[in-house]
């Protein structure tokens, strides 16, 4: 499993480069891991990943766009336009946590 | 387990540069419940992947996009002889499937199993779906067939396409027929 340094800590992520241990994750990561796919974090974005940090840890999944939507309150185009065209992966992306599972 | 430690960061590779032209069009000519989640999944699927989606409603499938029925598609596990409970085999006798309120019943069991899966119910994830960015069109020929008005439909639907024009709209498309 590679070690990747960001924003000058050691993460372990997997081959694609997801991040795989939910405790190794700092704003500071996230704002390096948002950088990388040319995301600058506004407040908005911050509400988006948080919620879904937060969901992961209540639920043991990462929550899809519809419950990012219904739970979180953040309509569905909004999370189009803070993370272009895949928000679900790229949220869990920069939110270390994993892609979400479910089909729906 | 191996720690190897990258030179260079990993990123995922979400796609972004590609210039991708990729487009899927779905047909939707059913309008039972249990064959109108098909594209639905689908169609969020690809949407998620960023990819061009448009869903073109017609005949029974229109039941999709009518504000009247939208809310009232059925199951019937009449005529469907794959219809088993669970995982299977025992299925119940074709003719049960005629009682009255046995329709009623097979319905809200199948939606019972698709809330379950937190998978919303068709009004929602229509919305939802369209508010992803999927496209909604209604074939000219079933809205003049069963005399409906724009009125009468979604308001997410983006127009009433003849099949000139939704062959043109698909032109480079995979198209899928449900």
């Amino acid at each position: 499993m590679p070690l990747a340094t960001l924003a000058g800590h050691d993460v372990h992520v997997d081959d694609e480069g997801f991040m795989t241990e939910y405790d190794e994750w700092t704003e500071d990561v996230a704002r390096t891991l948002a950088a990388n796919i040319g995301i600058e974090l506004t407040d908005a974005h911050w509400k988006a990943i948080n919620f879904m940090r937060e969901d992961f840890k209540a639920n043991g999944a990462s929550p899809t766009i519809r419950r990012m939507t219904n739970a979180a309150g953040i309509p569905t185009k909004e999370l189009f336009d803070l993370f272009p065209k895949k928000p679900a992966k790229k949220m869990a992306y920069i939110a270390g946590v994993p892609k979400p599972a479910g089909c729906v | 387990m191996t720690i190897t430690r990258e030179s260079t960061t990993v990123v995922p590779d979400f796609g972004d540069e590609a210039a991708t032209d990729r487009k899927i069009a779905f047909i939707c000519s059913k309008g039972n419940l249990d064959m109108a989640y098909p594209a639905l999944i689908m169609a969020n699927g690809a949407l998620g992947e960023g990819i061009e989606t448009h869903i073109f409603f017609t005949f029974w499938g229109m039941d999709l996009i009518n504000k009247k029925t939208v809310d009232h598609l059925k199951f019937t596990f009449l005529g469907n002889t794959a219809m088993h409970p669970g995982r299977g085999p025992f299925s119940m006798p074709q003719g049960f499937g005629g009682l009255p309120g046995m329709t009623a019943m097979a319905t809200k069991m199948l939606k019972d199993k698709i809330a379950a899966l937190d998978v919303p119910e068709i009004p929602e994830f229509m919305t939802l779906l369209h508010a992803m960015g999927a496209k909604f069109w209604a074939c000219k020929m079933s809205v003049d067939m069963m005399e409906l008005e724009d009125s009468d439909m979604l308001d997410e639907v983006d127009g009433v396409l003849n099949v000139t024009e939704f062959i043109e709209l698909s032109e480079g498309a995979q198209v899928i027929f449900v």
